[in-house]
């Protein structure tokens, strides 16, 4: 008995009926829940865009929420809206990978440490009866050991913060983590990103508290130098000449 | 009847498989920062166990000897993928936290423990009890790791607050070092020191003798 349980012909119809159930079972799994599983990415992304932009969700209807928002291409080039790849399923961070789709920062240009900076990026327009009322860009960087991830959104006039939000990062818990804590995100709506008459960015944090009534100076997160100046470049690099400084000059200028 | 009762509640606190055994202790460091993340983990690792353990019973008379620490593997990694889908369908937010410590529910040693000592002597139905009552072992250390992490941590449980933080204007000043995972040792050492106060046959017998200082 013992003996034929362990012959080679049965060990290996053992490992091969058992292998067969498994797959079957495992892309069974796999194969079923993949739509649910992309539905909650694309949500997820919404809900992201839809916080930074200061839009609130009424009944966790984000359909409703989202109509109300236009994803564009904008060139980084140029400075102008794009329609060289498809808006719905271009992915900046897959693109920013390819060297065919990406072009290398020099360490100069290159203040928030990306590396690599996609050519097109996905920006989220709302538009009301007066024109754009909202936008929304997404910005990333590195901060102490990780790179943060998230959306900066403005006022119509492109210089106004409405809010800042990061939806992806691994600072550390209590101390750089803090750029989730509400009360300190609250501290960015009504800052201004450019001083008058110039393009580059003046926003940023400093240490301590900024002064009250300071138009462009945010609290640096206590005990998180690093993660602090991080999100400063990051700001900086994605608000500036190699940002989208270009692109909201011109879309202000109506030619983008 | 009582057997069954005994397979199920001895690990928890009688044969407990972190506090006695030291078992699975990997990723009682990493995912006990929040409860709420904890209790997806133990769900997940009592139901791997007690299939994995069941399916392991079902076949352990046909299982050759010399494949059957790979047979095991197979059908453990094939419950965890299943597990990781569903939490990516069903609980996207918390399979996000727990990332890859689902996965490696395939090499937690609690798994593949009891499916080598118990599911591969005992029919199914035991085992599947055993691998209930195993789960539930490994959830109660987690859970009260959890919960002292957490609320010294963040001054919260479940997310909400209970002790309110300097930095939202309450008095707590929150560890930090809670949050980290080797905070974890501390806490894990602090219960098996509880429990042992009360069951006193889990001392081990000291392997030293000491010298005397002076003569």
């Amino acid at each position: 008995m013992s003996n034929s349980k362990d012959s080679v012909s049965r060990t290996v119809m053992v490992a091969l009926v058992l292998c067969v159930v498994c797959s079957v079972i495992v892309s069974a799994a796999a194969v079923g829940l993949r739509d649910k599983q992309v539905a909650n990415a694309i949500n997820e992304k919404k809900m992201n865009i839809l916080a930074a932009a200061g839009i609130e969700v009424v009944d966790g209807d984000l359909d409703t929420a989202f109509a109300t928002i236009t994803p564009k291409l904008v060139d980084m080039r140029t400075g102008q809206f794009s329609t060289n790849e498809d808006v719905a399923t271009y992915d900046m961070r897959k693109a920013a990978k390819d060297p065919a789709k990406a072009r290398a920062l020099t360490g100069e240009q290159d203040i928030a440490s990306i590396r690599k900076q996609s050519l097109y990026s996905t920006v989220y327009l709302v538009e009301g009866e007066q024109g754009i009322e909202r936008i929304i860009l997404p910005i990333h960087g590195y901060g102490l050991w990780s790179t943060l991830y998230g959306f900066i959104a403005l006022e119509g006039d492109l210089n106004t913060v409405v809010g800042l939000g990061f939806y992806e990062h691994a600072e550390t818990p209590g101390l750089g983590g803090e750029v989730d804590n509400p009360k300190w995100k609250a501290l960015w709506p009504g800052k201004k990103v450019y001083a008058p008459g110039s393009d580059v960015p003046a926003i940023g944090l400093i240490k301590g508290n900024a002064p009250a009534g300071d138009l462009h100076k945010i609290d640096g997160l206590a005990g998180a130098t690093l993660t602090s100046n991080g999100v400063t470049n990051l700001v900086k690099f994605w608000l500036g000449e190699n940002g989208f400084a270009t692109f909201l000059t011109k879309l202000k200028a109506g030619e983008a | 009847m009582s057997k069954t009762r005994d397979i199920l509640l001895s690990p928890i606190f009688t044969n407990n498989p972190i506090a006695l055994q030291i078992l699975g202790v990997c990723s009682a460091l990493a995912v006990t920062s929040s409860l709420s993340v904890t209790i997806v983990m133990c769900i997940a690792l009592t139901v791997v166990t007690a299939f994995s353990n069941f399916f392991i019973a079902l076949i352990r008379n046909q299982v050759p000897s010399s494949i059957r620490i790979i047979v095991q593997m197979i059908i453990i990694a094939s419950l965890v993928i299943v597990v990781d889908q569903v939490l990516k369908a069903y609980a996207y937010e918390v399979s996000k936290q727990l990332s890859v410590f689902v996965g490696l529910i395939i090499t937690n040693c609690i798994v593949m423990g009891r499916a080598e000592a118990f599911a591969m002597q005992n029919p199914p139905i035991p085992s599947f009890f055993d691998g209930i009552g195993n789960g539930l072992g490994y959830s109660v250390v987690l859970l009260f790791v959890a919960t002292v992490r957490e609320l010294t941590g963040s001054g919260s449980l479940f997310g909400y607050e209970i002790l309110p933080l300097v930095t939202n204007g309450g008095w707590y000043y929150s560890n930090g070092l809670m949050l980290l995972p080797p905070s974890a040792f501390f806490v894990i050492g602090g219960f098996i020191w509880l429990l042992r106060n009360s069951k006193i046959d889990q001392v081990e017998p000291v392997e030293y003798k000491l010298a005397s200082h002076t003569k």
